[in-house]
């Protein structure tokens, strides 16, 4: 008998990543439920998640999970491939770039909230780029440019200090084998 | 332990603040007008700053049209015309605005820095 099966070898970050791309999704989904008044305004609890692994595992694992977050998230609220898809995954690219730069300052001075606020305002940057360009070219979004630039704000403020409380909690040992016990 | 919120974080929520406050001027304030254009049957009679406090009277056919200007702002104060609409318009701020009383063929239009319009045909 000969195994037909393909195995691949699952390391610990894999099965990390993959613990953690599991709760982004969770927070996707129980986001996606809330009503907006706004299309578009989002508290993006996910990126609570995102910026926790950014932090404590380097950016290219909080990639991965932001990958699949979108990627997944698709799949489970049905919007693969359709316009919030690409919306979302520009929102996540531009996200994650801003991410890359912004997570060279210097530490002492600049936290997890200026990292939240910064990567909100490439989110909602990214999104609204595409809209511009694909979705809506010529509408007038300039006339929602402050609200969703307002929304970035408040809620990148707020995943900020989430992400400042949960990494300023005890047990930093306890909080390697679960790395988001978020409150 | 490192606090919440740390010098950094603070520039950036001001940073951040300003963005908003600077989109949201940009996007809602619109243009302000500052010079106000009346027209009798058609021609300019008149073309006034909206800098200081001014009154005009404009006659038509019906009789005399009274233009009101204060600083920043413009209105037709007074007008034979039987419905009144010009009147009731109130008074006009932004460039590209106008008020026109038809009947007595006065009209009264704010000019800005940029023109809403190419042309505005009675």
């Amino acid at each position: 008998m000969t195994r037909s099966a393909i195995e691949l070898p699952v390391g610990a970050d894999d099965r990390r990543i993959a613990r953690l791309a599991a709760l982004a999704i969770g927070l996707t989904l129980a986001e996606a439920a809330l009503p907006s008044p706004v299309p578009g305004v989002k508290p993006g609890l996910a990126n609570i998640v995102i910026l926790l692994v950014l932090l404590q595992y380097g950016w290219r694992a909080a990639a991965w999970v932001s990958g699949l977050r979108v990627l997944a998230g698709g799949l489970l609220l049905g919007s693969l491939f359709a316009p919030g898809f690409w919306l979302s995954a520009a929102g996540a690219l531009v996200s994650l770039s801003v991410l890359a730069l912004a997570r060279h300052l210097p530490r002492r001075h600049f936290g997890p909230v200026s990292l939240s606020v910064l990567a909100a305002f490439g989110h909602i940057g990214g999104q609204l780029a595409l809209v511009g360009v694909w979705l809506l070219p010529g509408a007038a979004l300039i006339k929602l440019l402050p609200v969703f630039a307002a929304a970035a704000l408040v809620f990148g403020t707020v995943n900020g200090v989430i992400v400042a409380r949960v990494l300023a909690a005890p047990a930093p040992d306890r909080r390697q084998s679960a790395p988001c016990a978020l409150p | 332990m490192m606090e919440t919120l740390r010098a950094g974080d603070v520039g950036v929520l001001l940073a951040g603040g300003s963005l908003v406050v600077t989109l949201a001027v940009w996007a809602w304030g619109g243009d302000r007008g500052d010079t106000a254009v009346i027209r009798a049957a058609g021609k300019v009679v008149e073309t006034a700053s909206l800098a200081r406090t001014r009154t005009f009277a404009v006659a038509g056919p019906l009789g005399t049209t009274q233009i009101e200007i204060q600083p920043g702002r413009a209105r037709i104060a007074r007008d034979p015309s039987p419905r009144q609409l010009c009147v009731k318009q109130g008074w006009l701020t932004q460039s590209g605005q106008a008020a026109l009383c038809l009947p007595n063929q006065v009209s009264l239009e704010i000019h800005g820095r940029t023109r809403a319009y190419d042309t505005l045909g009675y």
